[in-house]
Formats: C-alpha cells, structure tokens, sequence
C-alpha cells in the first residue's frame, strides 16, 4: 500500500497524519463517558459491551491489520477467563488488575505458542487449526477437576480494584472498570497500528509474498501480532469473569468465536472502532430480539451471518464507514479544521 | 476388543458415508461447506418423523430420507450457495456458520430441544455371538449397507462416464470446463448426492450419534477431521481416514474415557501441520 521507496520522512510524516485525532473519535469516546453519568440503570450492559468490543478489538488486530483468520479466537477469550478466575480463587492475586494483567500475559504466553501453528498454511487451514486449538482447550477445561468442568468454576470472590473499589451489583463498578481498561488497550492498540509496526502488518495483508520481498519478515511479524491479538482477548475474557464472577465452559464455545467475527463483520474490520461498534449495535439486537424470541435468538445470528455474505461484506462495513464519514464531516464543518481525508478502508 | 474393533467400523462407515460429500464440496468447488451437518441432521429429523409418527417402515424410511436431504441440498445450492463460491473462504466460512445456526435455532423451534430416537425395529436390536465376538445386530446393518454404498461410489467414480467428469472437474475445473464439461451441472448434481448420503447417514445414525438440534455443531469438527486428514483428492483417502477415527474414537473412549475427544482433536492439528494436504493425499501438481 505504501510505495516502499518513498523517503523515510514522507512515510513519517504519512503515520503521523493517520495517527492524528478525528473529531469523530474524540466524539465517539466523549460518548462513551457521559454513558456513565447518563444511563445508569444500564451498567451492567454496558460492562458487557465494553468487554465485547475489546475482544472484538482483538480480533481486529488480527483479521483487520494483519490478515490472519481465525474461528477460534475464543480460546484466548477463555483461557484469560479461567486463568483470572482460578487466581483469584485461589487467592494467588487478588488485586484484579494485577490479576488482569497475568491473564493477559498467560493468555499472550498461549498465543505465542500457537502461533506457530498458524503460520502454516494457508487461509482454510489457519480456520481449522484455530478452531481445533479452541476445541483443544475446551475439552481441557471439561475435564480437569480444578476448572470445574460442564459446572463452571464457581466460588470466585473479586477483591476492590487497587483495594479501593469493590465490585458492586449494579454494575458502577464494573462499567468503569471495563471502560477503563478498553480505553487504555484502545490507545494502545492505536499506537501499534499507526507506528511502522502496524504498516508492515498491513503490507503483510496486502501481499505477503512482496511484504517479504521488501524486507519486511513476516513469519516474526505474524507471531507478534497473534501474541499481541491473544493477550488482548485473554483480558477481554478476565474482565468477564471479574465482572461476573463466574467463568464457564461458554467462555470456550465455538459460538464465541463466531459470535466475536460477527461481531467485527457488522462494524467492519480494519479500522479499530467496527469492533467497538459493531459490539454496541450486536448487544442492541441481542437484547431486541431476545426479547421477542429468547430462546431461538441463534436463528437470528444466523440470519445475519447470512446476509452479510450475500448482501457483500464491503456494503455492509460501507455503511458505518459513510456514517463516519458524515460524522466527520459535520464536524469539520462545526470546527473548520482541516482534517485528513485518508479514510481507513476495508483492504482485503 | 474385537467387539471394539467392530463397533469402531461401524462408526468410521457411518461417519464415511456422512462425510464423503463434503470431501467432494471442498475438492471440487474448494468450497467450505460447515453446514454439512445441517443436511444430516435433515435426514435424521425427516426420518425421525417418517418412522415415529407416520408408522413408516423403517427400511421405507431411509430411502425417503436420502431423496429429502439431497432435494434439500439441491434446493439450497441452486438459490444462494451459487451466491459465495467465489468468495473468499472466511466468508463462506460465515455464510455457512450463518446456515448452521438458523437450521438449529428452527429445528429446535419445530422439535423441541430433546433428543430423538428412532424406533428401530426390534429384530434390528440386541447382539448375537458370533465366535465369542458381540456383534451389534443395528451395528451390522449399518456396516452393510455403508459398505455397500462406499463400493457403489468408487465403481461410480471409478467407471462411469459421470465419474471421470467429476474426477476431471476436482482435478482441475477450469481445463475441465475447457474440455466441455458443465463443471457447475456436475457440481449441482453432486453436491445433491452429497447432502442425500449426509441424510441418509444422519438417518442411519441417529441410534449411535444422538439426534438433537446441535448435531451440526456437534459433528462439523468430525467432518472436518475426515476431510482434512483423509484429503479430497480422492474417495479412498476419506474413507480410511473415517475408519481411523471411529475406530480411535470408540477405542479412546473405551480405554482411555478421561482424555475424552481431546486425543482426536489434537490429531488433527498435527496432521494439519504435518501434512495441509491431508495423509492420504497423493501430492498434486497446483
């Protein structure tokens, strides 16, 4: 994507730009925070959406940046659940975001390790060892004793946050913690993406074959990025069991997995917020239509899987790329500042 | 250990002639077909309701189930499978996922969550001794009649002028299509038949697998196994690979119950690893 011998300093300066922040970002996070002072009564949703959108987020560092596909994100997503749960059941940390952080590092230290499995192959085999290393793991937590099995490792008690502030019912707690964590994983991730690192991701995506031809070595690239990917899911799934208190098999379904590519389909991948918005948009049309149906609420799921693929992925991401684009440009219009038309698009 | 050995054929020919079509989607249209389980649990439901409330035959039954099933693959891919085959495999991946999901959600919906038995004949049930070995009566008949079909399938594949256009086809569509041959005809057709052995095998299976609405979801890793380890090159290569696996299956699970599906899985990743092309495949010049 970006011409390989153009001078150091324009690629600099090309980052920069794409690092800068858009009105319609500081909007979306603005929003976010008076969430909490202006819907209080949905906390706990909220929470949920938050820890859904940072595993969405995870996935996107992978399908979005660098092109790897997976449909056993999951795993990761449940090994930080059980490992969070397990320590803190077992009092080894109590402190749960020191907890959160050992989850992510024994979610990434899984990552890394298969990792090397994925690299083989190409796209058909990379969806099926995925989804057998979830089916891997799942079966794991079924059987050990320690994990509880089909029961769910129950018995977990969340200490307050740096000592401080306890968990409560109603969620406060939870929303802002959550919050918290996907904003400060958010910058992060921004940073990864935007600085040389993250372009090397992209040209890997874009062609392999040439990213390697210019240098760029993409096996260690690979690695890094499914390590960086699987740390962030293994939080995603520690905050859920902290937030809940409770981690189950559920955390390692296959319907997890698909779910989280739905998930980031609906927002569309490659530019950060489809995760974060397609979670929102996802939790809204959980919450209609179980409602309606509770109980057949796959069909639904289902049913837009569907659509997507046959109306075309690109239309459907099209969409909230136009809303974003109307977004900036009435702020641009608002503001009178010049900003970047380098509009993040969907590169497949 | 013998009786092992048998029940373990058993179960790696019914998992044959259930997998056998998706060998064929994935060779030939290199086409990821998840909801292939969805056309088996099909026949078993259509089977389920031929047998239990309309007092069919059983024997009548299974035939119906074949033509069910494949009317309803046929039905499916001439009006959106049609839609993704040159999409990328993570969408046909999602599309097919999409499919499993709705066929779940509506036969849970239709049925009822529980699972379902068919009632089989009584002089089907039981076992006799045959030389000290116990030989599943039920067992037997599926042995039988999917061994049957495997042979049916390779003389189909092997002898007729049908065949050698699918072999044709799998071997390279676009020389194939060059030479004349209606590749997407030849594919409609079998991915019919294929859907119709799915329903025939989740018909015959619904006794020993279990038949409740997750049966897709239960069963695409085990689908998936036979594909991927046995390759879709040819009809042999899933065929042992089938027979490995429900031989392994029931002997694991026999012997050794705490590692459960977790020996199959892990195999699979390693033949994946060790071999993308699958064991059995003999290697192809592309």
């Amino acid at each position: 994507m970006l011409v390989a011998h153009a001078p150091v300093h324009e690629a600099a300066a090309r980052l920069r730009a794409r690092a800068r922040w858009r009105p319609f970002e500081i909007a979306f996070w603005l929003a976010a925070l008076a969430s909490y002072f202006l819907m209080p009564s949905w906390h706990l949703i909220l929470a949920e959406v938050a820890i859904l959108g940072l595993f969405a987020l995870s996935l996107d560092l992978l399908l979005g940046y660098a092109g790897v596909v997976s449909l056993g994100h999951a795993a990761f997503f449940g090994f930080g659940a059980y490992v969070a749960g397990l320590i803190a059941k077992y009092g080894i940390v109590t402190e749960p975001v020191l907890a959160l952080v050992v989850s992510g590092i024994a979610a990434a230290v899984v990552g890394f390790i298969t990792s090397f499995l994925v690299l083989r192959g190409a796209d058909l085999t990379r969806l099926m060892v995925t989804l057998g290393v979830a089916l891997v793991l799942r079966e794991i937590a079924n059987r050990l004793a320690i994990t509880g099995g089909a029961d769910g490792l129950q018995g977990i008690t969340i200490g307050p946050i740096f000592g401080m502030f306890p968990f409560d019912i109603a969620g406060h707690t939870a929303y802002v913690y959550s919050l918290a964590v996907l904003f400060l994983l958010f910058l992060l991730a921004r940073r990864i993406v935007n600085s040389p690192f993250g372009l090397s991701l992209r040209s890997i995506k874009g062609n392999p074959l040439r990213a390697a031809a210019i240098g760029v070595p993409v096996n260690r690239r690979l690695v890094a990025i499914y390590t960086i990917g699987a740390a962030y899911a293994g939080v995603a799934g520690a905050l859920l069991t902290q937030t809940t208190q409770f981690a189950s098999l559920s955390v390692l379904d296959f319907e997890r997995s698909a779910d989280v590519l739905l998930i980031l389909i609906i927002g569309g991948p490659g530019y950060l917020y489809g995760g974060l918005i397609g979670a929102i948009l996802f939790k809204l049309m959980q919450d209609w239509l179980a409602n309606l149906t509770p109980q057949y609420w796959m069909f639904w799921i289902g049913l837009v899987l569907v659509l997507i693929v046959v109306v075309g992925r690109e239309r459907v991401s099209g969409w909230s790329l136009d809303f974003a684009a109307a977004v900036r440009g009435l702020a641009r219009r608002l503001v009178g500042s010049r900003t970047l038309a380098s509009s993040p698009q969907d590169r497949r | 250990m013998l009786t092992i050995l048998f029940d373990g054929i058993a179960y790696g020919m019914l998992l044959f002639v259930l997998a056998c079509g998706l060998a064929v989607t994935l060779g030939l249209m290199n086409f990821v077909n998840l909801a292939h389980g969805a056309f088996a649990m099909a026949g078993g439901y259509v089977t389920v309701v031929l047998v239990n409330r309309l007092g069919v035959p059983f024997f009548a039954a299974l035939p119906l189930a074949f033509v069910a099933s494949a009317l309803l693959g046929l039905l499916l891919e001439r009006t959106v499978y049609v839609h993704v085959y040159a999409r990328g495999h993570l969408e046909q991946v999602l599309f097919t996922i999409g499919l499993v999901f709705m066929a779940v959600a509506a036969v849970d919906y239709v049925m009822g969550s529980q699972q379902q038995f068919v009632a089989i004949p009584s002089y089907l049930q039981g076992q006799f001794n045959f030389f000290g070995i116990g030989v599943g009566r039920y067992r037997l008949l599926i042995i039988v009649i999917c061994g049957l079909l495997t042979v049916a399938l390779q003389f189909t594949l092997a002898r007729t002028r049908f065949g050698s256009r699918l072999r044709a086809a799998v071997d390279d569509a676009r020389v194939a299509r060059g030479l004349g041959i209606n590749v997407n005809a030849v594919f409609a057709v079998t991915f019919a038949v294929g859907s119709g052995l799915a329903g025939l095998g989740g018909a015959l299976g619904a006794e020993i697998l279990g038949l409740d609405p997750n049966f897709p979801l239960k069963f695409m890793i085990y689908f998936l196994i036979v594909v991927t380890v046995g390759g879709t090159s040819s009809i042999t290569g899933p065929f042992l690979a089938s027979l490995l696996l429900g031989i392994g299956d029931v002997a694991g699970k026999y012997y050794v119950p705490q590692f459960g599906a977790f020996a199959i899985y892990t195999i699979m990743i390693v033949v994946l690893i060790w071999r993308p092309q699958g064991l059995f495949a003999r290697a192809t010049a592309r």
